[in-house]
């Protein structure tokens, strides 16, 4: 086995005990701050991948970025334990039921997929920023143009959202 | 092997470097200060106090540490340990100076030669945040969470202009490394007609990047004018109330070393970073291990210039509103810097022609 | 040169970093003197007592920022690659970049129409 596969095995080990421990905190910080070192260990995985800018551009909007806009939106939550609503058995017996489903349903997805040929990574100059954006804007600039209209209505609608009480 | 250890030996020494300069600092914040205010500064410890860092940093040890009632202690202990990391990090892509040569293999005086240089130091200082949020939040105080949530909100925002006035950089390098764009500030003539050689830097081309990059930089350490978080006359301590002993001390400390490091990617970016008006002269006549450390002291003169810069901006300039904080960083900076990407844009389309 | 070994040298000067806070930490941990009361240990409020905690809803201003800061940010970073191949792409990398920004200052410009940046 080599050095690359061990740190595979030791980031992948990390990344899903983080995603667990995102699920199992009972404190939503905390499943907040296990999320951000999972998506540590995913960029991680990249770096492994030579995919360097999308591992540093992972870390910078999903980590730096999105992550901070989780934690605002669970702080401004009203955190105190009183105020934790308690939800009917019921409904906690239906989320089991089809939480249970779910899984078994990515069970069997993953079961039937191929595994692909393993190429070897570090001879590929694919990640780097210089080919991406030479694919970007040469083969793909209607996605691209897309996006940025994606972008548009997104912005739209948080302030519609955000300043709604004005109208009322 | 011998690479590696050469990259722990400059690790280790960057790591010390940094701590003393950051110790310096605020030393020399106080002598700045107090020669603006006509006092005499701190005198004590020392001749001219030059222990006094050193007597700050015991006393900060021998305190008392207070872990407040209420507050949630894991994350208490967590945030200042978050932010000291993130600004011990940020300088692994800085070349500090020209190559050195052992058994005639070149070392690159520079921890980390990737090849995503400076979106790496974006990266790491956008995780600063978590830094302040999580403390503030944790201290479970109220101005401490005012605090840290006009920090985080500050930062974030003041992060796009930054993010944009670097993009017409790049634009003009063609190179997201650090290392290259440090490089290409050595060589070619100022305006292409200029004969110093070493001067072809950035701030020439880009005067208003560069404003917007300092105005930036300065919101990034939350450095006067707009250290609105931890705004004493409104908030107390900011983000900090609570903390006492040396994690108090993590967080004042790592502000000096974020100035350091700034300075630093400042002159990196916009004043040729190594580079001088002789050096090319001088690695003719030299050993390069010696033209090496010349010019890693033109990079730390230039960044320690800056350091000084930011303490006379501190005591010179009053603090901003927090409206006007947000409108100046969103409505100015951030249309600013657009339109400098566009005339950027412009300019070198017109004159590659 | 090795791409692997520059990723290494950040991890290791992650562990230098991580070495030293850990360090300061226990050192102050064990170094200052400890006589903690109740009074000490209370939520600093300027001397009053403190009603209730901090775990409180702050302004949707500050959220409205960070949302918005997240769109821009990635339109910022949708930018880095054009700017690298700035040179190869040419007029046609530009004007197609000058139509993203354009669609981006449509949607900056209803950003401030409404008022959304407004800090009353």
């Amino acid at each position: 086995m080599g050095i690359s596969q061990i740190i595979f095995y030791m980031l992948a080990a990390f990344t899903l005990l983080s995603a667990l421990f995102v699920v199992f905190s009972k404190n939503p910080i905390y499943s907040v701050l296990w999320l951000i070192l999972c998506f540590f260990s995913i960029a991680g995985h990249f770096v492994m991948l030579n995919a360097q800018f999308l591992a540093v551009v992972h870390i910078i909007v999903y980590s730096g970025a999105i992550m901070v806009l989780f934690l605002f939106t669970v702080m401004l939550l009203n955190l105190n334990s009183e105020t934790e609503p308690h939800k009917p058995t019921l409904l906690k017996f239906a989320a089991v039921l089809s939480g249970g489903a779910l899984f078994l349903i990515i069970i069997a997805a993953v079961r039937s997929t191929m595994p692909a040929p393993y190429v070897a990574p570090q001879l590929s100059e694919v990640g780097y920023v210089k080919n991406i954006g030479m694919k970007l804007y040469r083969d793909y600039t209607l996605p691209f143009e897309v996006a940025s209209i994606l972008f548009l209505s997104a912005m739209i609608g948080s302030v519609v959202l955000a300043k709604k009480e004005r109208f009322n | 092997m011998f690479l590696l250890i050469f990259k722990i030996a400059l690790i280790v020494i960057l790591f010390l470097i940094s701590l003393g300069v950051a110790a310096y600092a605020t030393y020399g914040e106080r002598k700045v200060a107090a020669f603006m205010q006509d006092r005499i500064g701190p005198d004590r410890a020392g001749p001219f106090g030059l222990l006094q860092p050193i007597a700050d940093g015991v006393k900060m040890f021998m305190k008392e540490e207070i872990i407040p009632n209420v507050s949630d202690k894991l994350l208490f202990i967590l945030g200042p340990c978050i932010f000291m990391i993130t600004a011990l990090m940020t300088s692994a892509v800085i070349p500090w100076g020209t190559a050195m040569e052992f058994d005639g293999v070149k070392y690159g005086l520079q921890v980390a030669d990737i090849n995503i240089g400076i979106l790496y130091v974006f990266g790491v200082v956008s995780l600063g945040v978590y830094g302040i949020m999580i403390g503030g939040w944790a201290s479970n105080n109220k101005f401490a969470l005012l605090g840290a949530v006009r920090a985080s909100s500050q930062m974030i925002s003041y992060e796009l202009a930054m993010g944009m006035s670097l993009i017409a950089i790049i634009m003009m390098s063609g190179s997201l490394s650090l290392n290259d764009i440090v490089a290409q500030q050595g060589q070619g003539k100022l305006y292409g007609f200029i004969p110093v050689s070493g001067l072809n830097w950035n701030i020439f081309y880009q005067p208003l990047g560069f404003i917007i990059f300092l105005i930036c930089a300065f919101a990034e350490c939350n450095r006067t004018p707009f250290d609105l978080p931890e705004c004493e006359t409104e908030l107390v301590g900011g983000y900090h109330t609570e903390y006492s002993s040396m994690k108090l001390g993590l967080y004042l400390f790592a502000e000096y070393i974020n100035m350091f490091v700034s300075g630093a990617i400042i002159s990196c970016l916009y004043f040729g970073g190594y580079n001088f008006p002789g050096l090319e002269y001088l690695s003719t006549v030299l050993n390069p291990n010696l033209v090496s450390i010349i010019s890693f002291g033109a990079l730390f003169t230039k960044a320690i210039f800056f350091v000084f810069f930011f303490m006379w901006i501190r005591w010179t300039i009053p603090r901003f509103r927090y409206d006007q904080l947000m409108k100046l960083g969103w409505q100015v900076l951030l249309p600013l810097s657009i339109l400098n990407v566009l005339l950027t844009g412009g300019g070198l389309t017109i004159f590659s022609k | 040169m090795n791409v692997s070994v520059d990723y290494i040298a950040i991890f290791i000067q992650f562990l230098v970093g991580f070495g030293f806070v850990a360090t300061t930490m226990v050192a102050t941990h064990y170094l200052g003197p400890k006589r903690k009361t109740a009074d000490k240990l209370a939520s600093f409020e300027c001397g009053i007592d403190s009603q209730g905690n901090a775990r409180l809803p702050f302004s949707i201003k500050y959220f409205l920022t960070a949302i918005l800061f997240v769109m821009f940010d990635v339109e910022v970073i949708f930018m880095y690659p054009w700017a690298v191949n700035f040179k190869e792409l040419g007029s046609t990398g530009f004007i197609e970049m000058l139509l993203f920004i354009g669609t981006l200052l449509i949607g900056f410009a209803y950003i401030i129409k409404r008022g959304a940046l407004k800090w009353e």
